[in-house]
């Protein structure tokens, strides 16, 4: 009976934790008090620890952002280093507050996972990389090849629609981890590695010989890369949602790390001193303090300094903006107004 | 006296209320263990089913038939990304099969080998298998998988330089290519003579043994049995006119083509699991025979067997009692390393299903259970096979 009644006890505890770890994400947060943020294991540009173990990177920058608005501080981060694999699941069942690891929003995962994409925070697209002796130039003399992957990934699903639309065969060889895949393709285990073309370019520099590899002009799927939440908590998603914007918003209106304090004690566009909490309503519908936008842009930077300082002129990457300029310069990256 | 007891016992129950009766009372107690525990599985069940429907995620097993649009190195059945997430599972299940099967088969004879070696008299041969032993059982596995993957198969070189055997073995980083056999219809002759052979040498051997047991006659039954299982079908495969041709591999574009390939995946989990699993084998067979006490070898020698003979008649048979039981974990052991294989991409069931699938789903909880189930019913079909086979051996001693 006693084995009984310890078992009910245990039953009914089961139940109470799982109620209280989904009442609303952001109230948790904030009396945990730091953000649990899943990133990526290592992509150079995106996320990476340095050798101080300090993690840097585009979809890093995106998690520092929203405790930069949360708490005030952008350091009241924790990263948890995730797989193509595990990445879903850990998000699914509370290990990780927000998802910020390249990850494609698509259909599948959007509707059918449980989960809510906040944004885009790099529009990408499919590539491959093959080594300069494989003498192809084309996607399309790639017919017999064996391509090294990663699993769980829309690259997968992409790879295999590439080849079976342009009537191809070709070998799937399957990694784990980014850094098995670019061993088997070093080791010569595959002729191609594909990934997304700005992981290409990060995996390239992980090569023993990064000058003997070159990207293929095609590019075969639209990839768009974004932070990611539980669904039905609105609340927190509004709050990731917008710190993204925040972000781009700033470059929009020429705010950066730099002026920021300057432009809060002098700037007398309406549009401004809204994203600043000057005027309108702060921070107040976001649960955030009207400063949120402010310390965002004061302690991380706008979309242009984080895009420079990880993946573009900046960076060892050198990635150009392309998609990923502000609409009004011929790009894609677009915030909603500041009202 | 004996008689009032008696009374006393018949009378007994009738007088004690029911619920005072021990059997009664602990069928009741089992029942209500029986249902609290499977009303507990049942509402933790129905508990997360409710909880993920409202947070919106799939469950089911709908998915089953979905078209999974994704590519697979290896497949012992036909497979396309046109097939269906169903069909992955038994492409990962095969290639769980597979690995685990050959696996258990080079880690016993290897195993049987070195425990063997390791209690030779010749103090060199004892030396290289302790060796052996304590070097490859105390490495971690996942180690000794990286290593053979990365290490070893690794530095092979590019199909344009491959190893070349006679122009019909080519050795490379992609893999292993041998001619494959092309059987023509005529074939099958050679296939059923092959099965004749084995069940007619089973029964000769049969017969053999009995004659022996009664009148104490030999009969030369290896050489008979390998004359019919070998002899039989190569006699059938003259007459038929040699009905096999084969397919040769050869370089073309990237990658040979044609021909049977072996995956340097597969061979390197393989190589791992059987190396490291043999170290323990050899360990288990070394404290078998050791555990068949020195007196029988003895009597043996002293009835004029030769030590091959010794060891053969007297000494396995015992130590198979011994030898059985932990060598059955062992393989239980082995066929749960073998997902593993993830590290080094072979699609095995849990890099194939458990990752891919699972993750272009999202269908954690049914293709976990999936998962779980089947390496439960894999496992407990080896024991109850091993268990089998001990109980028949345990019989042997006298
Ligand atoms: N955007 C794609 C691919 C994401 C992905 O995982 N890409 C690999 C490229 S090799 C990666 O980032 N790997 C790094 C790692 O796992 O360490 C998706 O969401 O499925």
């Amino acid at each position: 009976m006693k084995t009984l009644t310890s078992l009910a006890a245990s039953a009914s505890l089961l139940v109470l934790s799982m109620g209280v770890v989904y009442a609303g994400t952001l109230d948790t947060v904030k009396q945990r008090g730091h953000i649990q943020c899943g990133v990526n294991t290592g992509l150079p540009g995106f996320s990476f620890p340095d050798d101080k173990g300090k993690w840097n990177g585009l979809d890093v920058d995106v998690c520092r952002a929203i405790a930069a608005a949360v708490f005030g501080d952008a350091g009241k981060v924790k990263f948890t280093p995730l797989t193509a694999k595990e990445r879903f699941t850990a998000l699914q069942s509370g290990e990780i507050d927000v998802l910020s690891r390249n990850t494609t929003w698509t259909t599948t995962r959007d509707s059918s996972l449980g989960l809510n994409f906040a944004g885009v925070n790099y529009y990408d697209g499919q590539g491959f990389m093959v080594k300069k002796s494989l003498g192809v130039s084309s996607a399309k003399d790639l017919d017999g090849a064996s391509v090294c992957i990663q699993a769980g990934t829309t690259t997968e699903l992409n790879l295999a629609d590439y080849f079976r639309s342009n009537n191809m065969k070709y070998t799937p060889i399957t990694y784990d981890k980014a850094a098995e895949t670019v061993a088997g393709f070093d080791a010569g285990r595959c002729d191609v590695l594909t990934s997304d073309q700005s992981q290409l370019y990060a995996l390239r520099i992980q090569l023993k010989d990064p000058g003997g590899a070159f990207v293929l002009p095609e590019v075969i799927s639209k990839e768009p890369l974004g932070p990611v939440v539980r669904q039905g908590d609105d609340a927190w998603f509004n709050v990731v949602k917008w710190s993204l914007f925040a972000m781009l918003e700033a470059e929009d209106m020429g705010v950066n790390s730099k002026n920021v304090d300057d432009m809060k004690a002098n700037s007398k566009n309406p549009g401004v001193r809204r994203l600043l909490g000057l005027e309108g309503i702060g921070g107040k519908g976001l649960g955030l303090p009207n400063e949120w936008a402010y310390n965002i842009v004061k302690m991380v930077g706008n979309y242009a300094e984080a895009f420079d300082r990880n993946v573009g002129t900046g960076s060892k990457l050198n990635i150009s903006r392309g998609l990923n300029a502000l609409w009004k310069n011929g790009g894609l990256q677009y915030a909603p107004p500041f009202r | 006296m004996s008689n009032e007891t008696k009374s006393a016992a018949a009378h007994t129950p009738s007088r004690t209320a029911i619920w005072n009766n021990p059997t009664f009372r602990s069928l009741v107690f089992q029942a209500i263990v029986l249902i609290s525990v499977a009303a507990f599985f049942v509402y933790i069940v129905n508990n997360t089913l409710t909880n993920m429907a409202q947070r919106g995620i799939s469950t089911g097993f709908g998915f089953l038939d979905l078209q999974a649009g994704f590519g697979i190195l290896m497949s012992l059945i036909e497979y396309d990304e046109t097939h269906t997430y169903g069909r992955t599972f038994f492409v990962g299940l095969l290639n769980t099969l597979l690995v685990s099967f050959l696996g258990i088969l080079c880690a016993t004879l290897l195993g049987f080998i070195i425990g063997i070696a390791r209690l030779s008299r010749n103090w060199l041969i004892a030396r290289i298998a302790a060796a052996y032993i304590e070097i490859f059982r105390n490495i971690p596995l996942l180690l000794q998988i990286l290593f053979w993957y990365f290490a070893v198969l690794s530095a092979l070189p590019s199909p344009r330089q491959s190893l070349s055997l006679l122009d019909l073995f080519f050795l490379n980083v992609r893999g292993l290519y041998l001619p494959a056999p092309q059987p023509e219809a005529a074939f099958t002759a050679v296939g059923v003579a092959f099965v004749l052979g084995i069940i007619t040498s089973f029964l000769i051997a049969r017969w053999a043994h009995k004659r022996q047991d009664l009148t104490g006659q030999q009969f030369p039954v290896l050489l008979t049995g390998l004359g019919l299982i070998i002899g039989l079908p190569v006699l059938v495969f003259a007459v038929t006119g040699f009905p096999l041709t084969w397919e040769m591999p050869a370089l073309q574009g990237f990658n040979f083509r044609g021909g049977l390939s072996v995956i340097p995946e597969l061979v390197a989990l393989l190589l791992a699991l059987s190396i490291y699993t043999a170290a323990f084998i050899a360990e288990i067979v070394r404290a078998g025979i050791l555990a068949v006490s020195h007196g029988q070898t003895e009597a043996s020698f002293a009835l004029g067997l030769r030590p091959t003979l010794t060891l053969r008649l007297v000494v396995i048979p015992q130590a198979l009692r011994v030898i059985i039981p932990p060598l059955t974990s062992q393989y239980l052991n082995l066929t749960k390393n073998s997902s593993l294989a993830t590290a080094v991409g072979y699609p095995d069931l849990v890099a194939v299903w458990a990752g891919t699938t699972l993750n272009q789903t999202g269908q954690a909880v049914e293709i976990i259970l999936m998962t779980m189930a089947v390496y439960l019913i894999i496992s407990l079909l080896i024991s109850t096979f091993m268990n089998w086979y001990n109980k028949k051996t345990a019989l042997v001693e006298r």
